[in-house]
């Protein structure tokens, strides 16, 4: 895991896609392939009503990631100081064999230049000191970036806020 | 290289009438990426029909140049013709039509909004009185209902969701047919624990995150709220001091409502007594800061007019205008203690005509601001009231918005002008005798515009780059027009600098005010009328008038018995549609990046009625009307009401120049046969659509 991450707040997904369209128009992504995808898993009935969820599936920058091993050229990298993957498109060969080890999926073919390519976080943002574009845009503040440790956090005091929700305060 | 050169540029998105505040990141030229405007939002946010504004502005399958069609209407035969060619065509007919028929017989049609000043100038200032636009299949109703109550349409108000603690939706899939806006702050609300109650005749996004869903009987909306206003009348838990200060007909209120008991409207809707007690019950512990959606498209039946009266009518119970968490009115820059922001309709003479389609006159009780669009046809084919020869289109595809686009069509074939001015191939353009491409939101600088609410403000809309093609400013298009026809005297501007100072002068601000956010504040805080004796309401009486004024002065009652929504005939389905996030119903569905998300409707069947036709998910059925036949994917659900089938609207297109929305889906406009006609409140009655399904081997 690098030392960033991307938590989704389910509870404020509504599975609207802006992700994947500011991704798309942030990276110049061509039709057919999606650096992140929401997948809704539903609808389920929960206490008498039909509820949905909406799994982001970014890049996860695995802290070892299976598409730098598979790679035989060195394009795929994980950048040392922050844990980023992404690719060297002048390294790429378009073998395709990290497309093949990610269980994730998230290695894309790009049609028009016969080269993988994939989401990097936005890194040129990362560096300026932005957010990625599937951040920065979501309609209702649902993805937040954070470290792994601030994460757990926000889940906590989620949690903590809902049990205690109506209760009087001291 | 050269150096890079970059800029932000604040403006107003055009990718769908919400009309949201965006920032515009330009590089070397071309548009970068589009975000929301923190300035406004406090945050980049923006919703994915924004965030494909920049595909859209690349995409080459739109308008391009000036076209003069070369062969029959609607023929796809079209010649590439100059500005000058194509505007003296336009000209020298209009002139023709008006020396003929009279300035009548010019009607000038667009999506109304808050962009409209120009148009309503131009047909003005030609003499005609015929300005409406596509609200007779949106919002009539509500704004209608709300006019008749209270004096001042829908949007005069505003929902504050901030502080709203409990809100009831009546099938406004407000999560996924969104406003970017309205989408985070009622997802915030959530989190700020408001609850919600939601009735629809199907499930969907916004159902999954509801504390209370049901699923009701196609139209049976009205009947749930008159049960909840039952109960509140009857265990008195409305706000007495309110309704004894600002509501004239209670007594008739109450006296309508007896027989209406929430075990009536369990039997009516489907939805259980005690439901309804609850709801009414939950409501009034937490009034006034209770929203009802009143809704947006709400072309939904005969009597929709007074099913959204009777959402007004519980506000009014609850003490919900003026409240922290219910309705807050909506103030302008004159409530702000500014001049007005200047209007170029105001230059013209008042026009003396009697309006094309009934409104004023066969209609009083409707308004004149959206008139309409559904009597194009009649009018044009019977010539009635006078004739109607000239229709410029302004950004409007009622072929693709209305009921029964075959009939619609067949009165503009009769027209001997058809004009359509767009950015995008359009239903309405394709049958059109010119097309004027208007040069895209992000290329055209519009007029400054008033943002009421709470907080008023003033915004506009700034071009960011150069046209792609060979296209204009509407307000450019309009100059040209109007020195052709002798009415230039009414477009005094040679720039649009010109026309912002003209609009600006009288409130001490100017062009450049605009530059660092995008939005000019006209109030430092909330503006907050008295709830006493500040609220100001429209009404001859000056109060919400439960019997309405507007309707008993022209022979319409007040308090109509109820009466039950047609039931589909045997063997039928009631067609229901409603939209997603990633579409404006039509005009989106060949943008690259939204097209790939969602390329096709299907039909939602109830899995009961799918078993009984041996339909699964996936088949591909024929849906048909009235000699129209259709065929699209199933989705077979237990979650849709099993009298109803449900699709998203616009899709089907038919234009040969759009290659990925080419005749991917179902038309359903195309099933809405007879429909073009006027409810009480001014609507088509959209969903009185009765299909047939049949599974294709």
């Amino acid at each position: 895991m690098s030392e960033y991450y991307i938590y989704q707040d389910q509870k404020r997904c509504i599975g609207c896609r802006a992700c994947e369209v500011h991704c798309k128009t942030k990276n110049d992504v061509p039709v057919g392939a999606s650096f992140c995808k929401i997948i809704p898993v539903g609808p389920k009935v929960q206490d008498g009503i039909p509820r949905i969820k909406f799994i982001f599936m970014p890049c996860f920058h695995c802290e070892t990631p299976w598409c730098v091993s598979a790679c035989p050229t060195g394009a795929m990298q994980r950048r040392t100081e922050d844990g980023i993957v992404s690719v060297d498109k002048s390294l790429c060969i378009g073998c395709k064999a990290c497309i093949t080890a990610c269980p994730w999926g998230s290695p894309q073919w790009n049609k028009e230049t016969g080269r993988v390519f994939k989401c990097d976080y936005c890194k040129d943002r990362i560096d300026e000191g932005l957010e990625p574009a599937c951040v920065t845009g979501c309609t209702t503040a649902a993805l937040k970036w954070v470290s792994p440790s601030e994460s757990s956090s926000l889940k906590r005091e989620k949690f903590a806020k809902k049990i205690t929700q109506g209760a009087p305060t001291s | 290289m050269s150096e890079t050169s970059k800029k932000v540029v604040y403006s107003v998105c055009s990718m769908c009438t919400v009309r949201c505040p965006i920032e515009i990141e330009v590089e070397n030229g071309a548009v970068k990426h589009i975000w929301g405007n923190p300035h406004v939002l406090g945050g980049r946010f923006l919703c994915p029909r924004g965030a494909a504004g920049k595909v859209f502005e690349n995409d080459s399958e739109r308008l391009q140049g000036p076209m003069i069609r070369s062969g029959e209407r609607g023929s796809g035969e079209w010649r590439k013709a100059t500005w000058d060619e194509a505007l003296d065509y336009v000209a020298e007919r209009l002139k023709k039509v008006i020396e003929t028929y009279g300035p009548e017989s010019v009607i000038l049609g667009d999506r109304g909004g808050a962009f409209t000043d120009l148009q309503k100038a131009f047909i003005k200032a030609l003499g005609s009185p015929n300005y409406f636009n596509h609200h007779g299949s949106c919002s009539n109703s509500v704004h209608n209902a709300h006019n008749g109550l209270t004096g001042q349409r829908r949007n005069t108000v505003s929902y504050d969701w901030k502080n709203c603690k409990y809100a009831v939706l009546y099938g406004r899939n407000i999560l996924e047919s969104i406003g970017t806006k309205e989408a985070k702050d009622f997802i915030d609300a959530l989190e700020n624990g408001m609850k919600f109650t939601y009735f629809d005749i199907r499930w969907n996004y916004t159902a999954a995150k509801a504390d209370r869903f049901h699923i009701i009987k196609p139209g049976s909306d009205y009947a749930v709220n008159l049960g909840i206003i039952h109960t509140l009348i009857s265990e008195k838990l409305y706000d007495a001091e309110f309704v004894n200060r600002w509501v004239v007909g209670f007594d008739e209120l109450a006296k309508f409502i007896s027989p209406y008991t929430p075990e009536w409207a369990e039997k009516e809707s489907g939805v259980p007594a005690r439901e309804i007690v609850a709801i009414a019950h939950e409501m009034a512990e937490v009034k006034p800061a209770v929203i009802l959606y009143a809704g947006w498209m709400t072309a939904w039946t005969e009597d929709d007019y007074y099913f959204r009266r009777s959402i007004y009518m519980i506000y009014a119970l609850l003490g919900g205008y003026e409240a922290k968490g219910g309705l807050l009115f909506n103030k302008n820059e004159v409530d702000a203690g500014y001049k007005p922001l200047k209007k170029f309709v105001d230059l013209v003479p008042k026009v003396d005509k009697k309006r094309f389609d009934g409104v004023g006159w066969k209609y009083k009780h409707l308004s004149a601001d959206y008139g309409l669009a559904q009597m194009v046809p009649h009018a044009v084919l019977n010539e009635d009231p006078y004739p109607v020869k000239a229709f410029i289109n302004y950004r409007f595809d009622p072929l693709s918005a209305f009921p029964d686009p075959e009939k619609f069509k067949e009165g503009l074939r009769k027209l001997d002008l058809l004009v359509t001015i767009d950015v995008n191939y359009s239903h309405t353009g394709w049958v059109s005798d010119v097309i004027l491409p208007e040069a895209t939101y992000l290329e055209r600088t519009d007029s400054v515009i008033v943002k009421s609410g709470p907080k008023p403000s003033l915004w506009m809309r700034r071009k960011a780059v150069e046209p792609k093609f060979d296209a204009k400013p509407k307000w450019w298009i309009l100059k040209q027009l109007a020195d052709r026809l002798g009415i230039g005297q009414y477009f005094p501007y040679n720039s649009v600098e010109d026309i912002i100072a003209f609009q600006l002068q009288d409130m001490g601000l100017k062009l450049e005010d605009f530059n660092s956010k995008g939005t000019v504040s006209l109030a430092k805080d909330q503006i907050m009328w008295d709830r006493k004796d500040g609220l100001k309401f429209k009404t001859p009486s000056k109060k919400i008038e439960f019997v309405s004024s507007m309707l008993e002065e022209n022979g319409i009652p007040s308090f109509p018995p109820y009466e039950s929504s047609k039931e589909p005939p045997d063997g039928f389905f009631r067609l229901t549609t409603g939209k997603t996030a990633v579409h404006t119903q039509g005009t989106t569905l060949n943008n690259p990046y939204l097209n790939e998300i969602q390329p096709e409707n299907s039909l939602w069947i109830n899995t009961a009625e799918a078993d009984k036709m041996g339909i699964k998910s996936g088949d591909t059925v024929e849906i048909s009307a009235d000699g129209v036949a259709q065929t699209i994917k199933a989705y077979v659900t237990d979650f849709i009401h099993p009298t109803a089938v449900y699709t998203l609207h616009g899709y089907g297109r038919e234009i040969p120049l759009q290659s990925r929305a080419f005749k991917k889906g179902m038309r359903d406009n195309t099933l809405m046969k007879g429909l073009l006609t006027v409810a009480v409140g001014g609507n088509c009655p959209i969903t009185d659509c009765f299909v047939k399904i049949r599974k294709l081997s």
